[in-house]
């Protein structure tokens, strides 16, 4: 699960990590207030979406006067914004943050994340702050520092003075440097984060340390054991499909094809889109089913996959392994009747009691294509929607 | 011969009188595996299956000799599953659970490395030595004793493998399934030393998927050390990057983890890959037979 900047920021907070004093604007009733207060100085205002590259995208304005500050929330609040990581149409802008800007001297990132390969917590600082870190990862990666953590003892803080010598802090803020750090690996732990980082984390004329920006990705294995956390999440962030798929337990994702996919199991889901592919068509979803694959499941999954408007057929894959396939395919048929599915559906059944599914389906006198094996059932689904197109 | 399970291999199960646990028990049992009893903490003394039900795993381990153990509890309480079952003396735990929180696999793993205990999985369909010994959630029918090792990040992608294998009449040494969580137990590179030092494994199909670096990192091992064939599929040449595909593992971030630099890496080791899932058992048949 993604938060806000304005979201992690307050935890930021709370974890005694310096953050500038911003106001979160949510309707345009706060523009005299806002406009009091950051006229005469100047401000940044941000909109709050759950994406990166929201600068370049037009989603960060300085504004210095009444006039630009007004101007700035009236472009950005309750637009969308479209940035390289969103893709089309962009995210909704429902709020803004403002902060006073700061003085800057220098640009840091700072980023913490489960390191798969070494099993441990990396901490990751540069001095190329500022940038995006994918980047400097690239073209320098001289620039990138890293210290892994042991999960039993924890960041320690001759790590993180190591990385502050790396950046090139000098004596003065190494102290409030491993302090900031030590805190973030707290809030790393105690929040069950995937992903937190600091791009930029600055440092101001008058030598202090600020987090400028923050971003904050939790696990949602973990989610269950953080209450508070948990009504952090921002569902107009997320494509409804995805959200309506997480009601019903079922692991749905938008692609932009237009061939339906209703598989069991992750990985044969992922290689249903792939062999898809191979046969020359595209794929409109990955979705599994997962295991416990009741009729009222497979329901909601042939209305999930049937509101993608651009779906011309539906390629279900399913390899029976402890589920049965022929109570699948009651399901299916189920499913199709309640449904009214007007798009051909092809359907491979493999595994337990196939064969029992199999004469289910083709006696139920609906228009259901059954297919021998894997290839089979891409080829005739690829070929049902190219019909389907003509 | 086969990897690390056979017929006398003595099973007990944790959270053995739930229902996945009861399910798949008695599964495990109809399928000839030597299950000893199961663990289900408050519920000591009791039969359930016509087994004992201890209250611990030190318990169980010290009254039935057990030496592995398939964990069925729910996710907030499977990392200390695990603890307590290395604590006991397992030497082989398969943990079925979905949905661990990466955090407590960190904590885990670091008891691990020092530990003589092999941890599969998370969140996977465990292990299978065809018609001595189930451990998990597979289909136990569709497996025939051959000379195939099969290693897996993906459940039904597995069954994929082992049903072209049993087609075309090969069969399989051993089936493990590694899971699909970022951070698991057992990796490709400890599964292929596994298969490579076993005499009836005589060819390994290797099932990847996108996300993380364990197939590069199997991919650079079979070039120095494997001296048998291996097929390899890698699943998620068409997942968009950022988008996490149902594991939690599953998911191409910042660039890495693309299914195309897997193949690269494999193709590079020598390894046969198959750009279709239909394809594993067939390819596998003409590298053996030509």
């Amino acid at each position: 699960m993604n938060l806000h900047e304005y979201q992690a920021k307050e935890i930021f907070r709370e974890f005694a990590i310096p953050t500038p004093e911003g106001v979160l604007i949510s309707s345009r009733e706060q523009l005299p207030a806002v406009v009091e207060q950051f006229a005469a100085s100047g401000c940044v205002i941000k909109a709050q979406v759950h994406a990166g590259g929201r600068g370049k995208a037009g989603g960060v304005i300085l504004a210095h006067n009444e006039r630009e500050i007004e101007a700035a929330v009236e472009q950005l609040l309750g637009q969308r914004l479209k940035t390289r990581q969103t893709g089309e149409p962009g995210l909704p802008i429902n709020f803004l943050l403002a902060e006073p800007l700061a003085a800057i001297a220098h640009e840091f990132y700072i980023g913490m994340l489960v390191d798969r390969q070494q099993r441990r917590v990396a901490v990751i600082a540069s001095a190329a702050g500022g940038m995006s870190i994918e980047e400097v990862a690239a073209e320098t990666p001289e620039q990138l520092h890293t210290e892994t953590v042991h999960p039993v003892v924890g960041l320690q803080p001759f790590q993180a003075r190591n990385l502050g010598f790396k950046i090139g802090l000098s004596g003065q803020q190494l102290r409030p440097f491993t302090a900031l750090l030590l805190n973030l690996y707290r809030l790393f732990m105690d929040c069950d984060a995937s992903l937190v980082e600091i791009n930029p984390l600055v440092t101001t004329q008058a030598g202090e340390l600020l987090a400028l920006d923050a971003k904050i990705n939790l696990d949602d294995n973990a989610l269950y054991r953080h209450k508070a956390l948990q009504t952090l999440r921002d569902p107009s962030q997320e494509d409804a499909r995805e959200v309506e798929a997480q009601a019903w337990n079922l692991n749905y994702i938008s692609l932009d094809g237009d061939i339906g996919c209703m598989v069991n199991g992750a990985g044969l889901a992922m290689a249903t889109m792939d062999l898809i592919k191979l046969e020359g068509g595209r794929p409109a979803n990955f979705l599994d089913v997962g295991g416990g694959t009741t009729p009222e499941r497979v329901a909601a999954a042939f209305k999930l996959i049937l509101s993608d408007t651009q779906v011309k057929a539906v390629l279900v894959n399913i390899f029976g392994g402890i589920v049965r396939c022929d109570l699948i395919a009651e399901g299916i048929i189920r499913a199709i009747q309640e449904v009214h599915v007007e798009v051909p559906v092809v359907v491979r059944l493999e595994g337990t009691r196939a064969e029992e599914g199999r004469a289910l389906l083709a006696d139920s006198g609906l228009a259901i294509e059954p297919a021998e094996g894997l290839a089979d059932a891409a080829r005739r689904v690829v070929r049902a929607a190219q019909e389907e197109r003509v | 011969m086969s990897v690390l399970v056979n017929r006398d291999t003595r099973v007990i199960c944790q959270g053995f009188t739930g229902q996945q646990g009861s399910f798949h028990s008695e599964q495990a049992i109809a399928y000839g595996t030597q299950m000893v009893g199961g663990v289900t903490p408050g519920k000591g003394g009791q039969t359930h299956l016509g087994l004992p039900v201890f209250n611990t795993v030190a318990e169980a381990v010290q009254a039935t000799q057990a030496s592995a153990t398939m964990i069925y509890v729910p996710a907030a309480f499977a990392a200390d599953a695990i603890l307590e079952a290395e604590a006991a003396g397992i030497e082989v735990i398969v943990c079925i659970t979905e949905g661990i929180p990466v955090l407590d696999m960190l904590r885990v793993r670091a008891v691990l490395e020092h530990s003589a205990a092999v941890l599969i999985g998370p969140n996977c369909p465990g292990i299978i030595t065809p018609g001595e010994c189930k451990i998990g959630i597979m289909p136990g029918q569709i497996h025939r004793p051959g000379k195939v090792g099969i290693v897996s990040r993906s459940g039904t992608l597995t069954y994929e493998a082992v049903h072209q294998t049993t087609e075309t009449g090969l069969g399989q040494s051993t089936c493990i399934g590694i899971g699909g969580d970022p951070i698991q137990g057992l990796d490709f590179v400890a599964c292929l030393e596994l298969f490579e030092a076993d005499a009836q494994t005589e060819a390994v199909i290797l099932v990847g998927e996108i996300g993380g670096s364990a197939e590069e990192q199997a991919a650079e091992y079979i070039r120095e050390s494997v001296s048998k064939p291996v097929v390899a599929y890698i699943a998620g040449v068409t997942a968009p990057p950022g988008k996490r595909m149902g594991h939690a593992g599953a998911i191409i971030s910042g660039g890495t983890g693309t299914a195309e630099h897997k193949y690269a890496a494999l193709e590079a080791a020598g390894v046969h890959t198959v750009r279709s899932p239909a394809d594993m058992g067939r390819r596998l048949q003409e590298v053996l037979h030509g």
